[in-house]
């Protein structure tokens, strides 16, 4: 209404030549104030969203001070966490944390590639929605539904099966990657749930993305000869990508963060070792593992100060990521 | 982008947290700190007139202690198992009216403890079994504290290693790797358990030494009695420690193992009694009863049994309060006791209730400190 009357001012000035001011109505004046109270409050609400990100940052920080500023950068180095001697140094964990996840994006992100692709561009129609209902169904299955999965089907598996055959029969124990007994309890036993775990948000976003790819887009390239498999590889994966790496990025947010099913799978251990087979720790699992009855003040504070350096890594992989999207954006 | 939410909400339990040990606005910041438990203040039932916090492990004896004493007399206790750890930090915090505890405080954390000086009430005993994931093995093995330290410190790595063999002659025992599970949370549990194996190992006490949480120099990590119990049941070869009463709740096979006296015995609630018993002869003249039982004199004794101990403040300044709490504490020391051995907890030796009285009647309540 008001844009309307606005208009017709405007061409009335540009008739006459003279910029005349229409004479505004009390219902004029009040929307005018409904307007500005609008965009008051949704600017505030706007706000409060970096304000309290801020303020989680400070409280975390504040909390987190007197162990980083006891230990230093060697909180970051050391792999030395001894309570009782009052050491701490949170290196295994920020390794583990950063190696699980990246583990289970490795596994997850071809898999959960090929299940978009499938239900975006091979599926019968009747075939889709069940498929994509089941994948989507895998993220809203609690963690520690995956934790005791993991602990009664995954490490089993993994201890009887998969790790002797990997070691053993794939003769790939000479390296150092696969190297060690056999637990069950791993690093390689924690990519794996955090890949099932990631898989279908990775997916989800992907299919959507893939759909989403103008008909055109398809067509052009059938038109200049393409096979299928050319098609989706030179004409809707490239114009997709943003959106992927975004899903993917998505995913790693999940796995970085995840903290119940890792802890009951990852064997908690304050080890750097170059074996997937060995057990490791994560940031979050230390955290949910020692805060409720941590020993004494530097002890809390030390796993506020990992609490910190989680957020950190979150923050730091997240800005990462903008800015892949960013450039693959503008490459296109 | 998306990412935030997974952040934020594992950063908000921490950040609501965080302002205890920065700051001290006591009450609002310890309720958060545990949206389990803790919050007596503000989730518990407005009716109940007594809060507590703390140890786990006797947490199923205190629900039924005050089940009972609320039948009973009307009073209602609000108990939060929270954990030996927190329940000292919310009683030094004043935010609850006892604390329970596994490990007995230290003295820095009596010296920093808002109320002024605390009082350690034994309550009941428990015991630490060494569990263990052996098909072969049907007898219970016999294993000795060195041994036990030896396999938690990595020196010894396989079953058929000639000195388990040497204890357990008439066992075939099998070429298989020991795998060690520990707790990867800080426990009571933990804290008997490490302050055996600091009595009786040279090398434990050097390092890693007692404490409520250890560095462990091997093995895998699991929270809780349970998760240790699931680690060790799926794991073939798997050795681990939980509490007496969860080892008999499970029925886990458990190893006998040699008191100071010489003989093998089995863990049981009368071993750990005569544990207690040896120690009640001989009391000190103090009432501090922060007393050690592990490795205890006797032929009888099971070598890792501990009090679990209720905190209270000697000087209790709201009489209404503190008068519940004594009364509850009597009721405890002579009618609970009755009830501890049908749900597997070892009850106090009875001259140790006598001296309890007394302590108990040394009390201050509705006087300022």
């Amino acid at each position: 209404m008001t844009e309307i009357v606005a208009r017709d001012a405007a061409q009335a000035a540009a008739a006459t030549g003279v910029p005349t001011r229409p004479s505004r109505s009390w219902t004029e004046i009040g929307s005018e104030i409904g307007d500005r109270i609008y965009s008051w409050s949704i600017t505030g609400f706007a706000a409060f969203v970096p304000i309290l990100l801020l303020l989680i940052f400070l409280a975390v920080g504040l909390a987190a001070w007197p162990a980083l500023r006891t230990f230093g950068f060697s909180f970051l180095t050391s792999s030395d966490w001894d309570p009782v001697a009052g050491h701490f140094g949170a290196a295994p964990a920020i390794y583990g944390t950063i190696v699980s996840s990246l583990l289970a994006l490795l596994i997850a992100t071809p898999l959960a590639l090929g299940v978009a692709v499938f239900l975006s561009e091979f599926a019968p129609p009747w075939l889709r929605q069940p498929v994509a209902f089941g994948v989507d169904m895998l993220a809203a299955v609690p963690s520690v539904i995956y934790g005791l999965w993991g602990i009664f089907v995954l490490i089993p598996f993994l201890r009887e099966f998969l790790m002797p055959f990997l070691r053993d029969t794939l003769h790939l124990g000479v390296l150092p990657l696969f190297n060690g007994p056999a637990y069950g309890s791993s690093m390689l036993a924690a990519g794996l749930i955090l890949a099932i775990m990631c898989l279908p948000y990775i997916s989800a976003v992907t299919r959507e993305v893939l759909l989403a790819v103008p008909r055109s887009q398809r067509e052009a390239a059938v038109g200049l000869g393409a096979t299928r498999w050319e098609v989706i590889r030179d004409a809707v994966i490239p114009y997709a990508r943003s959106g992927i790496i975004g899903g993917i990025i998505l995913g790693l947010g999940r796995a970085l963060g995840e903290t119940m099913a890792v802890t009951m799978l990852i064997g908690n251990r304050h080890e750097i070792s170059a074996s997937l087979f060995a057990p490791g720790y994560t940031m979050a699992s230390l955290i949910a593992n020692e805060f409720s009855e941590a020993t004494g003040d530097l002890h809390l504070s030390a796993l506020m100060a990992v609490g910190f350096v989680l957020l950190l890594v979150t923050f730091l992989v997240n800005a990462i990521a903008r800015w892949l999207v960013w450039q693959t954006a503008k490459e296109r | 982008m998306k990412l935030f939410p997974f952040a934020i909400a594992a950063t908000i339990v921490v950040a609501g947290c965080s302002s205890k040990s920065s700051n001290a606005t006591k009450d609002s910041a310890a309720g958060a700190a545990q949206p389990a438990g803790a919050a007596a203040s503000a989730t518990g039932s407005s009716d109940a007139q007594l809060t507590g916090a703390g140890a786990t492990f006797p947490a199923p004896i205190y629900q039924k202690w005050f089940a009972d004493y609320a039948a009973k007399t009307g009073v209602k206790i609000n108990y939060q198992p929270i954990g030996s750890g927190g329940g000292i930090r919310q009683l030094s915090e004043q935010t609850v009216d006892f604390g329970a505890s596994d490990a007995p405080m230290t003295d820095d954390e009596m010296s920093k403890a808002r109320g002024g000086p605390i009082q350690h009430i034994p309550t009941v005993l428990g015991a630490v079994c060494v569990t263990y994931n052996l098909s072969e093995v049907t007898k219970p093995l016999d294993l000795t504290g060195d041994v036990i330290a030896d396999i938690f410190l990595g020196r010894i790595t396989k079953w058929n290693d000639p000195r388990i063999a040497a204890l357990n002659k008439a066992v075939a025992l099998p070429n298989r790797d020991i795998v060690v599970v520990h707790r990867a949370d800080a426990s009571g549990t933990n804290y008997i358990f490490t302050e055996y194996l600091t009595k009786v190992s040279q090398a434990f006490s050097s390092s890693p030494g007692k404490g409520k949480e250890v560095q462990w120099p091997t093995g895998l990590g699991a929270k809780g009695n349970d998760g240790v119990t699931g680690q060790v049941k799926q794991t073939p070869g798997a050795i681990g420690y939980v509490e007496l009463a969860y080892a008999r709740q499970n029925k886990l096979p458990t190893a006998a193992i040699r008191n100071a006296a010489g003989q093998f015995v089995a863990p049981s609630i009368e071993a750990v009694t005569a544990a207690a018993a040896g120690v009640a002869k001989s009391l000190p003249a103090s009432t501090d009863y922060r007393l050690s039982i592990t490795n205890a004199p006797g032929a009888q004794t099971y070598p890792i049994s501990s009090f679990t101990w209720i905190l209270v403040y000697k000087n209790q300044p709201n009489a209404d309060k503190g008068k519940k709490v004594m009364d509850f504490l009597h009721w405890a020391l002579h009618e609970g006791e009755t009830e501890a051995s049908s749900l597997d907890y070892a009850p106090l030796p009875a001259q140790m209730v006598a001296r309890l009285d007394s302590t108990l009647a040394t009390i201050k309540v509705g006087a300022t400190p």
